[in-house]
Order: structure tokens, then sequence, then C-alpha cells
């Protein structure tokens, strides 16, 4: 998208966030990411050094006996290293015929401790968070369920909870296909016990080869799978008793100017689960951000 | 005695880190490359329209840190270098892209479908003919 395209869509557009949207998007730096469209599994993938990517992932369901509710995730994803990704998260919630709550925030690092490329890749992930009321579904750990999402935010919101969350997380890409797995284990910092989850997915771009020409809808520039994620119990009742477990497709477009759309319509498994979640997000890479602030850069 | 053994042990491992960021230093890369993935070569040889596809995918991952024409940059080298041109094969580069030099600030590529390395290397190639 050029300058012009630009003044002449603000010319057109009275709607300040969608102004700020469309300027934001002519002045950033066009990319085409390479995002996989996962919503909990991470891959073994890390941001490029030096990229930040700005994220907003939502997760809007119905549970049983509940309101409608709708989490959402800011995060801005920043590769240190070729090896190190630290990522800020910014939490919220809103539910209908209750409140709208910020609910958060969270930091990760993840590591990858072998340089090179393996049939399966670990990666280790540690997260720091400080939240209360989260509905943003970003894992299933422990005994989360139904029940969480029936407590009002106003009795929810004091409740704050330090978590430490550790993930291992297990990726390979195989002429193409990614698959990945991830085993949590969170702490709450009280005396809680540990917590355990799981999450899976598997996806593929819809075309290998990229074309000679720019193109919009061209198949490599969509990515489709599924993912799987759910609870493992804590230290004291560890198993798949009053756990929930969710399953579904997913799929993402990078668009031309390099900003990535997720959808993904999930299932719950069992009566502990919420019936469906969908799920959608947004991103938006920034090469080499911190060029930006230095004097001279093109 | 004891603290002179440990000294010693603590000196070797000091040395043995050295070594290994001397063998990471530029261009070290080559030498890690196994030999049948050296001996690769590229399906797209000789294809324009993967030179082409090649070029657009350069433009989107690599043109930031290696420059709009490959010129390399402050901190990343140029790919128009006689190590990319002439030493290295394609199977080499192909070996890069999909490992990377992660301790030298090259992530890996795997994430890139194998017939998109293909073409990008038919692209980065393209440059010194």
């Amino acid at each position: 998208m050029d300058y012009i395209t630009c003044n002449s869509v603000a010319s057109m557009n009275k709607n300040r966030f969608a102004l700020l949207v469309f300027i934001l998007s002519c002045l950033l730096t066009p990319l085409l990411a390479q995002e996989r469209p996962y919503f909990v599994t991470y891959s073994h993938e890390m941001e490029e050094p030096g990229n930040l990517e700005i994220e907003m992932f939502n997760a809007a369901g119905d549970p049983p006996k509940g309101n409608v509710f709708l989490g959402s995730n800011v995060e801005f994803e920043y590769g240190v290293k070729a090896w190190w990704t630290s990522e800020f998260y910014l939490d919220g919630q809103s539910t209908q015929n209750d409140s709208t709550i910020f609910t958060g925030l969270r930091w990760e690092n993840r590591l990858r401790p072998l340089l090179a490329e393996h049939w399966i890749n670990p990666v280790l992930y540690v997260e720091y968070e400080n939240i209360s009321g989260d509905k943003s579904l970003r894992e299933v750990v422990g005994h989360d369920g139904v029940p969480d999402f029936l407590v009002p935010n106003g009795v929810a919101r004091p409740d704050v909870e330090r978590e430490i969350e550790l993930k291992l997380i297990l990726g390979s890409d195989y002429h193409g296909w990614n698959i990945s797995e991830n085993i949590i284990a969170e702490k709450n910092l009280s005396d809680d016990p540990w917590e355990f989850g799981y999450a899976w997915a598997i996806s593929r771009p819809l075309a290998f080869a990229a074309r000679a020409h720019d193109c919009t809808f061209c198949p490599e520039k969509f990515q489709a799978g599924v993912e799987m994620y759910g609870g493992l119990g804590d230290r004291y009742s560890f198993g798949l008793r009053n756990t929930s477990h969710y399953f579904g497709p997913t799929v993402n477009w990078t668009a031309p100017n390099g900003t990535t759309l997720s959808f993904s319509p999930q299932f719950g498994l069992n009566d502990y689960s919420i019936p469906r979640v969908f799920r959608f997000g947004i991103s938006y890479e920034i090469e080499q951000f911190l060029d930006k602030f230095h004097r001279g850069h093109s | 005695m004891r603290t002179g053994v440990r000294m010693l042990v603590i000196a070797t491992v000091l040395f043995a880190f050295a070594l290994l960021a001397f063998a990471a230093a530029d261009g070290a890369w080559l030498a890690r490359v196994p030999a049948q993935d050296h001996a690769r070569t590229n399906p797209y040889q000789g294809q324009a329209e993967a030179v082409a596809a090649g070029k657009r995918i350069y433009e989107d991952h690599c043109r930031k840190c290696h420059g709009e024409d490959a010129e390399g940059t402050k901190k990343r080298p140029p790919l128009k270098s006689e190590r990319v041109q002439q030493q290295a094969t394609v199977g080499d580069l192909h070996w890069l892209l999909v490992n990377g030099n992660m301790k030298k600030g090259m992530p890996s590529w795997a994430k890139l479908p194998d017939p998109q390395i293909w073409q990008v290397i038919s692209y980065v190639k393209s440059l010194g003919q």
C-alpha cells in the first residue's frame, strides 16, 4: 500500500480507529509474516532477532448457565537473540450482563537450547503472570473449566493470582508441516499445588512454493491446521477427571501489508469444557524495531 | 593441590568455550555443513520464475538485515560476497537457512517450506551472475 492510497482512504473514512490502523499499516514496513495459526500452542520457531510483533488474540464463548464473554490479550513479542524471545502481555475481558475489566499482565521468555535444527526442537518457556478474572484461555491447566467462567467479575477481580508457568515446547518441521507439542506446568505462588496441562497442533501452508508475482489471496498466504489443548489436573489429582479439553480447526491469512488474521472455532470435548469457543487474532510484525530509533535508518 | 586441579579444569573449559566462539566466527559455518548437504542441488536451478519468487521472499524476510540489494548492512554480511557467491554451494546455503547461525544472529528459516528456501537461494545466487 502506498502513501497516496493511504491519503485517499483517510479522506473517505471518518472512523478514527480505522484511520489509525490504516496509517500504521501504511507506514510500517510491508512484510510477509510466516505465523503459525495457533492460539494456545507454541511452536519452536522464535521471533527473528530485532523484530517486534504486536498481536491481539481474542476468545469468545458462552459457558452453560453463564454469560457470554470475550477475553483478549495484547502481546508484544520481541526477538532478543535468534535463540531468545521475550514477550509481554496485557490481558482483559468483557462479560455480558457484568463488566469489562483489565485482568493483568504476563511476561514470558522462550529459550532455545539447541542452536541447530533437529527432528524435534526443544524450547524452554518461563512465564510470570499476575492476573485475576482472566478469560482469555491462553492455556488450560489443572482443573480449569466452566465453573471458572461463572464467577462474577466483582468476585474474581480481587483474587489476584501470581503464577509461574513453565512449558516444554517441542516442535518439528517436516516437509512443510509443523508439528508442535507443549507440556505445561503452572504454580500459583501461594500454597496451591502444581497444575499441569498440554497443547498440540499441526499445520501447513496451503502451498509450499511462492509465486513470482504479488498476490493477495494466493494459497501460500494461508496456513491451516488443527489444535487441541486441555488440563491434566494437579499434583494431588493428576489425570483427566474434572478437566476441560478443546479441539478445533484453525486457519490464518497474511495480508500483503504483513498483517496476519487468524481464526479458529474450537469445541469443548466434555461437559467440563465450554461447548464452543471462537478465537480470532490479528498480528503485525515490525522488522528491526530498534533500528527505527537510530539516526539515519532507512 | 585440589585447588590447582580445579583451576586447570576451569581453564580447560574456558579454553574450549573460546575455541567454540572462534569456530562460530563469520564463515566458519561453512566447515560445519555435512557432505550430503553440501552436495545438494537446487530443484529450481535455472528457472527465472524461481528467481522472481525468491526475490519476493528475500524482500519479505531478508532485505532488512542484508540490505535492499544484498549489499549487507552495518550489522549483517553482504550476500554478494565471494563466500556466498563462489565458496558456498547451493547446498551449503540451504543448510544455513534451515539451521541458522544463531550465535551470530542468523535465525533458522526452517519455518519456510523447502521450495521457498530453494527459491530464495535461486535469487541470492542470481545476484552473482
